[in-house]
């Protein structure tokens, strides 16, 4: 017995090392090994956990679990990552729940706090795994974007009043049948694809880490009811890691985490708060737009969702590079919430190859666009636009954004004229010095890559 | 065993364990980051395992052996993707 609470506390000192690795990009690749080693220790020595029965049916679930994970794992294209890392953590939200449902139809005698963290773990793991499956939906295109009806907020806040009332029962009566335990479980998981249907596509960075910190929740609570103290280590130190990435992705769309979940984004008065623009948008043709970076000093390219849409990736990155063996300097700027899940860019940028020391963040270069001859903007909008800066009754007024508008000269490469997710015109677009190349954006740098080779 | 007040400090230490590894991270690694503490919460296979290895009744079972796939699923889909993201990160020396 003495051994196996050893080994847990291996496993945790493992997983803290191995996240802390994870800090860097040099000793990343090394950091999930040291996890992973964690997780592989903790999970054998289980199997001698004393009183253990049913090793069989344990072993053909984790078979199941494992292949199917390890298939879709390994064949999932990078543009689709965000939806499977929402539903892996579903998966393990999910885990939780099904923890304190058997402890819970199991009956027998716990005390307070045991009942109440693990009914509190069994409701946040439900909830963060049905939010995760519809946030996976939605990301995987299986679902309309965003599912809105009258009094939602109240259907909600009675479906989740429900799920308390009869989780506070049970946590009251000590034994509830198991009738309580059903209605629990079906209220929380309600509770849960819910909550997450109003969400729109760009605030689900912000979604994905906030489950994610759910499901460590749900993990280290559940970890106290089975007095495992790997469990409980390892899920609060996810739990704290993926709160602080929620409260930075939210900050950097400058909104609470509460307006992200509870408010429907760009879902009216914006139109009225618009400013009168002035200028019109002016198209270019590739062949310009190539002419123009050639014999640029400077270009920064700036990738948004479009270019994830688009599978832009790989060809962005062969147009970078013949510019630079056209002694140009090139660099990528990524704006903290581009994309579907934080770190979106970087991940698609790091696909094609381009090496992290020329990706740069928004505090680190955003001084640099005043002196830089062309910024070339792909399938960005929000993050861009200037409005955010001038326009105070604007809803994305305040967020930080990418100063695009102060380079020289700005191409955007776009797929139509219509706004962006917020549906607030991009003043950025209409400014004397952009020039817009409308199409899919793998074909726009296609074309730009073979007009470069030609001059 | 952890009790009461041994189990809020070890709540405590292990959240601002968390804070702190993660606060100084670079904008570049927070998918990898955050699939890795991803994976780090599929420790609730260790759980799950146990809960269906003490599960008694056919209902109990049925329910364990869910959670056991799902978290075995969590575990490895989870180290399975942060490895792929990994591997790509390289400096323009390497």
């Amino acid at each position: 017995m003495a051994f196996i609470q050893l080994c847990y506390f291996a496993a945790a000192v493992l997983f803290i090392l191995g996240l802390k690795r994870m800090s860097s990009p040099k000793s990343a690749r090394s950091g999930i090994v040291w996890a992973g080693a964690g997780m592989l220790v903790a999970t054998l020595i289980t199997f001698f956990t004393p009183g253990m029965s049913n090793y069989l049916l344990i072993l053909i679930a984790i078979g199941v679990g494992s292949y199917v994970a390890w298939k879709s794992g390994k064949t999932v294209a990078m543009t689709d990552m965000p939806q499977m890392i929402a539903i892996y953590n579903g998966m393990g939200g999910g885990a939780a729940a099904c923890i304190a449902a058997v402890e819970l139809l199991k009956g027998g005698e716990h005390g307070f706090a045991v009942l109440l963290l693990g009914v509190l773990g069994a409701l946040i793991g439900a909830v963060s795994f049905s939010g995760s499956v519809v946030a996976w939906a939605k990301l995987d295109g299986r679902m309309k974007k965003a599912i809105r009806f009258p009094n939602q907020k109240l259907v909600n806040l009675a479906v989740f009043a429900l799920a308390l009332l009869f989780g506070l029962i049970i946590v009251g009566k000590g034994h509830a049948g198991a009738f309580t335990i059903i209605v629990f479980f079906l209220a929380a998981l309600a509770f849960g694809a819910m909550m997450a249907l109003p969400i729109g596509g760009a605030d689900m960075p912000v979604v994905i880490s906030l489950f994610n910190a759910f499901t460590g929740l749900a993990v280290a609570f559940e970890g106290f009811v089975l007095q495992n103290a790997a469990m409980i280590i390892a899920g609060t130190v996810v739990g704290a890691a993926g709160t602080l990435l929620t409260q930075l992705m939210a900050k950097a769309m400058n909104r609470p985490i509460s307006n992200v979940l509870f408010s429907n984004f760009g879902g009216g008065g914006g139109a009225a708060a618009e400013e009168e623009i002035t200028g019109s948008m002016k198209a270019s043709e590739p062949m310009d737009a190539a002419v123009q970076m050639c014999y640029a000093a400077k270009v920064i390219i700036v990738p948004g969702y479009g270019l994830a849409v688009a599978q832009a990736q790989h060809k962005v990155w062969e147009l970078a590079e013949l510019l630079e063996e056209r002694g140009v300097e090139v660099k990528f700027a990524i704006h903290p919430v581009a994309g579907r899940m934080p770190g979106h860019m970087n991940v698609l940028l790091a696909e094609a190859g381009v090496p992290y020391d020329k990706i740069f963040d928004l505090d680190e270069i955003n001084n640099e666009f005043a002196s830089t001859d062309v910024s070339l903007v792909i399938g960005a909008n929000d993050v861009v636009n200037p409005v955010a800066k001038s326009n105070p009754d604007s809803p994305i007024y305040g967020m930080p954004i990418l100063n695009v508008d102060q380079s020289r000269n700005v191409l955007v490469i776009k797929r139509g004229q219509g706004a962006g997710f917020s549906g607030i015109e991009n003043h950025l677009f209409y400014l004397d010095n952009t020039r817009m190349v409308y199409g899919d954006a793998q074909k726009v740098v296609a074309e730009l890559i073979a007009h470069v080779k030609a001059l | 065993m952890i009790e009461g007040f041994t189990a809020l400090y070890i709540f405590m230490l292990a959240g601002f364990v968390g804070y702190e590894v993660i606060s100084r991270v670079p904008v570049i690694l927070h998918t990898p980051l955050m699939s890795g503490s991803n994976f780090v919460h599929g420790i609730v296979v260790v759980g799950a395992m146990v809960a269906l290895g003490q599960a008694q009744t056919a209902l109990e079972q049925i329910i364990g052996f869910v959670g056991v796939a799902l978290a075995a699923g969590n575990a490895v889909g989870g180290y399975v993707v942060t490895e792929r993201m990994l591997e790509m990160f390289k400096s323009s020396k390497e």
